[in-house]
């Protein structure tokens, strides 16, 4: 296939994810908007002014960054896990894998589609936050490098979940035993400051917290680790699983006898 | 002229140890209506899989239109369209959609897959549902579904796991129509895996019997006919028969309605035979031969095999 060929293939695979999400939108771009505007109001507006400042922000403006990327990390990850074992599934997955789509080409329509879900959901989390804060942007690359490449990155782990998974509840594990665990633990209601030291030497395996700090920093300027330690290692765990990915989607894992 | 397909020494050998492929070798010609016939589990799938890309072969050469799958798979694919046994495509999508991105995954630009969509839609009379959920379709209206869709981006091979199974005896003529059409019109080499042998019988031109993994013979289906040692005429009777008379020289025996079945041996002249019927006074009233000749070869061949 020349470029313009495949161009149309990937512009293909993008187009149809869109329209999956956007089909069953009550599933996939209602919830998470109703979820963070419960977080926004029972932990912003009621409890936040009790716990007072943290890390010199209002308890709100403080968690406003972390539920943001908390809604770009799970839409993501599950966009693309649900879309691509959906398919194994129902076995349209044979579409592709009898047409002359490269694999990487897959992989990045896929990623793609997750992606632009995560920023979806994002945009309508963001825009919600509206209501109950001020949001003033301290660094715009680093926010939006730091939520591209997290997008990007979830959705290659969805992608991977998807080729290992041979039922559904597969693609329910990750998300509620690993996924949900360490976004709460990352940093996304609290500054691991607050904790002591032992702990927080624990959270810092976590890489979750990495990403929503560095949001944090490029929307309010205040962060509890290095931020160019935090891209070096989001870029490194991109390209790792981008490469792993890929090798699954060559050898067929899943969708090949 | 060039093979559409050629395999060489195709071998399988399942992750579970069973080994679907003996070292299997066959070549279709350009334009060739081809039929794999074979037993469930012959490994007729299993082949078509290889050549779609299903299913990864253990060892073995593919070659489509010269293109070898493991060296130029990306243009061995563009001369592909599959139809497997199964519906695979997705139950929420709507059918014009489902053809559409089909073309799309074959980077044909949007304008141009619409209008091979709605060639194809149309000639498989599934217009009228081209915004219906595909989930939504009959079972026969999905198999037609599945055809438009691998032959949007005009294939020159058309691969077909048992593209009439569980279809009525009206759609499956009018599919064996378009089938006909489209290889003696567009010229597609259509390659078909089937249980019904009157289908093999009636539309392709060369033969496979495959079972248990190896080829029992690749030829035209005139030569295998041939190889049919006597042919089975049914008569109709005007007055019906109990019992089937004394016939010199034949082998018959009376059918459920009171007619003869009759074993011809090939070469012998029928003229005696009805010389038999007139001088016993039996008014014979029609002649037709008995379809599924292929039948009973396949069933003798593979018998043979065992």
């Amino acid at each position: 296939m020349g470029p313009y060929r495949t161009l149309i293939a990937f512009q293909t695979i993008v187009v149809r994810e869109i329209r999956r999400f956007m089909r069953i939108w009550v599933q996939t771009l209602l919830p998470p908007a109703i979820t963070m505007a419960l977080y926004f109001v029972v932990f912003g507006n009621l409890i936040g002014p009790r716990i007072g400042e943290m890390d010199g922000h209002r308890y709100m403006d403080f968690i406003v960054p972390g539920l943001i990327m908390m809604s770009v990390i799970t839409n993501s990850y599950s966009n693309v896990v649900s879309s691509f074992f959906g398919m194994k599934f129902q076995k349209s997955i044979e579409e592709l894998v009898v047409s002359p789509v490269p694999n990487w080409v897959i992989l990045t329509g896929y990623v793609a589609g997750g992606v632009t879900r995560g920023l979806a959901v994002g945009a309508i989390v963001t825009a919600l936050s509206l209501g109950f804060t001020d949001l003033q942007v301290h660094n715009a690359l680093v926010m939006v490098a730091v939520v591209l490449l997290t997008a990007i990155l979830f959705s290659l782990g969805g992608f991977i979940n998807a080729m290992f998974a041979t039922k559904f509840d597969d693609i329910s594990i990750v998300p509620t035993f690993i996924l949900t665990p360490l976004t709460y633990l990352g940093g996304v209601f609290y500054s691991i400051s607050m904790l002591p030291e032992f702990w927080q030497t624990v959270s810092k395996v976590n890489p979750i917290l990495y990403m929503v700090n560095t949001f944090r920093y490029g929307i309010l300027g205040v962060t509890d680790i290095d931020v160019g330690f935090a891209f070096t290692m989001i870029i490194g765990f991109t390209v790792l699983l981008f490469g792993y990915s890929l090798h699954l989607l060559n050898k067929g894992k899943g969708i090949r006898s | 002229m060039n093979n559409a397909l050629s395999i060489q020494g195709l071998r399988k050998v399942y992750s579970n140890g069973h080994e679907a492929l003996k070292d299997i070798s066959l070549d279709v010609e350009q334009g060739d209506f081809f039929a794999l016939l074979g037993p469930n589990g012959a490994g007729k799938s299993t082949t078509l899989g290889i050549v779609s890309s299903l299913v990864g072969k253990t060892s073995g050469c593919v070659k489509i239109f010269d293109y070898d799958i493991d060296t130029d798979i990306v243009k061995a694919k563009m001369q592909l369209g599959v139809v497997p046994q199964e519906f695979n495509f997705n139950q929420f999508e709507k059918v014009f959609d489902i053809v559409v991105t089909q073309a799309g995954y074959y980077g044909i630009p949007a304008d141009e897959a619409k209008r091979s969509a709605e060639k194809y839609l149309k000639k498989l009379r599934l217009w009228d549902k081209r915004d219906v959920a595909s989930r939504l379709l009959s079972g026969g209206m999905k198999r037609r579904l599945m055809i438009a869709r691998a032959l949007v981006h005009e294939p020159r091979i058309l691969l077909l796991d048992e593209p009439t199974a569980g279809v009525d005896i009206e759609l499956r003529r009018s599919m064996w129509e378009f089938m006909k059409e489209l290889n003696e019109q567009q010229g597609t080499t259509i390659i078909l895996t089937t249980h019904y042998l009157e289908e093999a019988e009636s539309l392709c031109r060369n033969i496979a019997i495959i079972d248990q993994g190896s080829i029992l013979a690749n030829t035209s289906k005139k030569e295998l006919l041939s190889n049919l040692h006597s042919e089975t005429f049914v008569l109709d009777l005007a007055q019906p028969l109990i019992s089937p008379p004394l016939l010199p020289g034949f082998v018959s025996r009376v059918n459920r309605e009171g007619g003869l079945e009759v074993d011809i041996p090939q070469g012998q002249s029928i003229n005696m035979l009805f010389s038999i019927l007139s001088q016993s006074g039996i008014d014979v009233v029609s002649i037709r031969a008995r379809a599924n000749r292929l039948e009973e070869l396949f069933v003798r061949m593979v018998e043979e095999g065992k």
